[in-house]
């Protein structure tokens, strides 16, 4: 009964997260300066990498294997913002000016 | 779909080869080769080789990236136009190449059963090592126990590593702590640093002591255990780093991890075995090769971590 449910659920997060991966990719392609490409990074980090974590958590079910995809979960949390914090910062630090769009109104 | 993986792999990994020969920035060069080692380390995976996929993530993707970047923090991050023509190096790398190419030629296809390497000792250790040694990871029996001379040397190049290290760069210690107001900056960067550092040490330690059963071992725990401190270093400077864990103390530690490898084999042998005999070690062979692995993988583990700590702490402290 719950099996297809949650084999959709897991798709639905596998795909979701696949989708984002790429948008980052692409975002890190065309983004014209650093800190928006690290903006594209971060969705890598915390949608895409966390909802196929999430997606295989559900193929997992409850044994060991999900445990282990629960923790690297909880560690991508925290390391990937703060990596990209950390990058944005020493950026900032090294005098790297953002591009600014100066035909705005 | 594993040979798609594999070609996938493969491509990407050759990508990132000419992308390494071509760029100029050697900044970028030393992300691309950490980039190489995790891709390797990817393929490593799909061969079903995890220790080896775990030593390469650790050590190729992570303790080589940051020596490769302190020592472009010594050295400045241009590379230097060749003063040569390219024609010579390109003529010797073709032949060399050509000649590894036709060496190939001479070797059993790839995953061939008949393989020298299949029929040699692999079936005996594959069969001996459940009833004769009891630990469920083949590859850790055969690197402590069946080949423990092997390793043995190994940690003793490794300590020679550090020791060359330390004798050609030597070492110059900070006292510059960082304390006080100045500690409320990089504030994010900091706390995530405090919450890892215990976690990064336990799974170390959780890396050494499953080695029997899982991937893993002294070597790739004790380059975790060196990467808590590193981001502790990273995180706080270098002189908070010390404090922790001081340089003297280092510098013993390394010589310890080799001694207790060694003492192991001496133990073995004042008890009636062979060097590095583990059997006689306890009562029951099973548990005294428990034992044996278990302490040697720990030497493996304090002189590997004592090391890459010596070689880090003496380039970074270089720069002034």
């Amino acid at each position: 009964m719950m099996a297809p449910v949650l084999d959709v659920l897991s798709w639905v997060c596998l795909l979701g997260g696949a989708f984002f991966l790429l948008v980052g990719a692409i975002g890190i392609l065309r983004f014209p300066d650093f800190y928006t490409r690290l903006h594209a990074v971060s969705v890598c980090d915390t949608m895409g990498a966390g909802l196929v974590l999430i997606g295989l958590m559900l193929q997992g079910g409850l044994s060991l294997v999900t445990v282990k995809l629960l923790l690297m979960f909880y560690f991508m949390l925290f390391t990937g913002p703060t990596a990209v914090h950390a990058l944005a910062e020493a950026a900032l630090q090294g005098k790297l000016k953002p591009v600014v769009d100066e035909h705005e109104p | 779909m594993e040979y798609f993986i594999d070609v996938v792999l493969l491509g990407l990994l050759m990508i990132t080869g000419f992308a390494i020969v071509r760029m100029k920035s050697l900044l970028a060069v030393a992300m691309l080769t950490s980039i190489y080692s995790l891709l390797s380390a990817s393929l490593f995976m799909v061969l079903d080789a995890v220790d080896v996929a775990l030593t390469e993530a650790a050590i190729g993707a992570g303790i080589s990236t940051i020596l490769m970047l302190a020592t472009i923090a010594l050295t400045g991050d241009e590379e230097q136009a060749p003063r040569h023509k390219p024609l010579l190096p390109l003529i010797v790398v073709f032949t060399t190449g050509a000649a590894l190419i036709y060496g190939t030629l001479d070797m059993p296809h790839y995953g061939d059963p008949a393989a020298p390497v299949h029929r040699h000792v692999a079936p005996t250790y594959l069969q001996d090592t459940p009833e004769k040694i009891g630990v469920p990871n083949v590859v850790t029996s055969v690197l402590a126990s069946y080949r423990g001379y092997d390793t043995l040397g190994e940690v003793t190049v490794i300590f020679t590593a550090g020791a060359g290290v330390l004798a050609l760069l030597g070492y110059r210690s900070r006292r510059r702590n960082i304390q006080g107001r100045e500690i409320k900056r990089l504030v994010v960067l900091r706390v995530i640093a405090k919450l890892f550092f215990p976690l990064i040490l336990l799974f170390a330690l959780y890396v050494l002591f499953h080695g029997d059963y899982g991937p893993g071992g002294g070597f790739q725990a004790g380059v975790i255990f060196a990467t808590g401190f590193i981001l502790y270093a990273l995180a706080f400077g270098l002189g908070n780093a010390q404090r922790l864990i001081p340089h003297q103390l280092l510098r013993i530690m390394a010589a310890v991890g080799v001694l207790i490898y060694a003492a192991v084999g001496i133990e073995s042998m004042l008890l009636g075995g062979k060097f590095l005999e583990y059997r006689v070690l306890a009562d029951d062979p099973v548990t005294g090769q428990h034992l044996g692995i278990m302490l040697i993988e720990l030497g493996i583990g304090i002189t590997v971590a004592a090391v890459v700590l010596i070689i880090l702490f003496c380039y970074v402290s270089r720069r002034d």
